[in-house]
This record gives C-alpha cells, sequence and structure tokens, in this order.
C-alpha cells in the first residue's frame, strides 16, 4: 500500500497544526491557540514534539517589544505529511472497492 | 484512529480555516449596493436633472461645489458601507465561532485594500489635474483589481464581483459619459447582485 501512517499525526492537534503549516508559510504561536482554541501548555508540548521530529522549525523574534514565535514546516515534515495524506486516501478507495 | 474520511475532512477544515476569511457577510453587500444606488442618484440628479442626456453636462462638472458635494456623497456612502459591513461581519464571525481578528482576515485586508487605497489617492490625483470623468472609471478598476487580488483568501465567489468591476470600470474609461452609470452598476446593482447570492449560499 502506497503511503505511510505516521504516528505523529495521530494526535488530532499535531494534525491541525500541520494542517495549518501546509498552507501557511508561517504561524505564530498565538495565531495557533486563537485558531485551535488549546490551553497553552498543550499547544506548546505538541509543538515541541513535532519539532523534536524535525517536522516543523521555530523562529522567534520581536515585534516591537514583545516576543513572537513562528512556525514553519521543514521539507521532511511537508513530505511526511503528504505520505500521511497519502496513506489515508488509498485507505478510503480500498474501502470503497 | 478516526475514519480516513473525518481525518480527510479535518485537515481541509484547518486549511481552509487558516487561510480564509469566511466571515464576510452577504447582507452587508447588499447594503453597499443599496447606499451606492442612493449614493449615485443624488450625484446623478445634481449633474444632469433636469437634462436627461448624458455626457451633456460633463463641462459643469468643473464647478467647485457640485466637486466638494460630490466627493462629500462618496465619502458618506464609503464610511456607511465599511461601518455595516465591519458590524454585520462580526455578528457573523460570533454565530460561526470563528475569529473575526485573524491572521486570515488581516491578510484579505491588506490584499483587498493595498489596491483600494493606491486607487483611491489615484482619484484624488485624477480631481488634482482635472480630470473628473475618469474617477468612475478609475475607482472601479483598482477596485476591482482589488477584489480579484483578495479573492485568494476569502470566498471564491468574490474573484467573479472583481472581474465584473474590472470591465465596468474598463467601459467608464473608454465612454466617460456612461462613467456614473457603471459606477451605479458596479458599486449597486453588482453589490446587490453579489451580497443576495453570497446571503443565500452562506449565511
Amino acid at each position: 500500500m502506497k503511503g505511510n501512517y505516521d504516528k505523529a499525526f495521530e494526535n488530532v492537534v499535531r494534525l491541525r497544526i500541520m494542517s495549518i503549516l501546509m498552507v501557511n508559510e508561517q504561524f505564530d504561536f498565538n495565531s495557533f491557540k486563537e485558531l485551535l482554541d488549546v490551553t497553552d501548555g498543550n499547544l506548546a508540548s505538541h509543538l515541541r514534539n513535532l519539532e523534536n521530529q524535525g517536522y516543523i522549525q521555530v523562529e522567534k523574534s520581536f515585534v516591537g517589544r514583545k516576543p513572537q514565535t513562528n512556525y514553519s514546516s521543514t521539507q521532511e515534515g511537508k513530505s511526511a505529511f503528504q505520505r500521511h495524506l497519502e496513506f489515508l486516501e488509498n485507505l478510503i478507495k480500498e474501502n470503497k472497492t | 484512529m478516526k475514519k480516513p474520511e473525518q481525518e480527510l475532512a479535518e485537515i481541509k477544515a484547518m486549511m481552509e480555516r487558516s487561510t480564509r476569511f469566511i466571515s464576510l457577510s452577504g447582507l452587508s453587500g447588499v447594503l453597499a449596493g443599496i447606499y451606492a444606488l442612493i449614493g449615485s442618484g443624488m450625484v446623478w440628479y445634481w449633474i444632469y436633472a433636469p437634462a436627461t442626456e448624458f455626457g451633456k453636462n460633463l463641462e459643469s462638472l468643473g464647478t467647485r461645489e457640485l466637486i466638494n458635494r460630490t466627493l462629500l456623497t462618496g465619502f458618506i456612502v464609503l464610511i456607511l458601507t465599511l461601518s455595516s459591513a465591519y458590524l454585520l461581519s462580526q455578528k457573523k464571525s460570533k454565530k460561526t465561532a470563528t475569529k473575526f481578528w485573524s491572521p486570515s482576515s488581516r491578510r484579505f485586508l491588506s490584499t483587498l485594500f493595498i489596491p483600494v487605497i493606491s486607487g483611491g489617492l489615484f482619484s484624488f490625483a485624477l480631481i488634482h489635474e482635472g480630470y473628473f470623468h475618469l474617477i468612475a472609471a478609475s475607482t472601479l478598476v483598482f477596485y476591482g483589481l482589488g477584489l480579484i487580488n483578495a479573492a485568494h483568501f476569502t470566498l471564491n465567489e468574490i474573484k467573479n464581483l472583481g472581474y465584473g468591476q474590472l470591465i465596468l470600470g474598463l467601459i467608464a474609461a473608454f465612454h466617460p459619459e456612461y462613467g456614473l452609470i457603471c459606477w451605479a452598476l458596479g458599486f449597486g446593482i453588482l453589490h446587490i447582485i453579489y451580497g443576495s447570492m453570497m446571503y443565500y449560499k452562506y449565511d
């Protein structure tokens, strides 16, 4: 079977984070928090998990005096997500026939 | 593991919600159209009545007082439009539980307003240089370009509205005598049609 079910995206928060980063070049911590409606700690631990796997990268900067943490997906993360999508699509196709 | 269909739907929803501003209210489009029709009706009355032939009275556009009145009308229409769009969209985003002020709405607004603001300034330059007959055309063209530009970040149908405004603007550029009519068609009628379509489809 083509594609690969990726355990990293088993958790729905991580799946959502990765979906967002596939279509946005960058996304910052507070925007994630707003859109996903999760607590700081929860979000941070999922982001760290993805970062440790090399799927996303972090960039810290300042907007005025406020620190801002921006996230973007790595090439590795993108292809892992692509494989995960392929797996899901194939699963649907096979269930149909 | 959830069903793969659900998971794909989840992914799609997140991609849409993070990139597109979906709270744009259809009703505010209808209201914008009505304001624009009233405004252009007033301006039509000042310029053309009692003579009803188009293009005959264009030279009277040169008078200070008429220009000031027309500009004031334009500003009132603009302010009414922006405030009702803001209020209705905010209400809608509350209803759909999406954030009104989000990265996607900011992106939508900046892609829309960069062409629109430069178009506004360009129109002031036209007034300053005395090319009054091209104002309808330039506002329509820049607004159309802004909408086409911003369509990437909101519901896709807005692109067709943009093409409509652009075409009317180009017609008005070649036939300035129909400028006011094109302006009323674009900002008035097209907004009403588009707004009611969006209202029935999404609201």
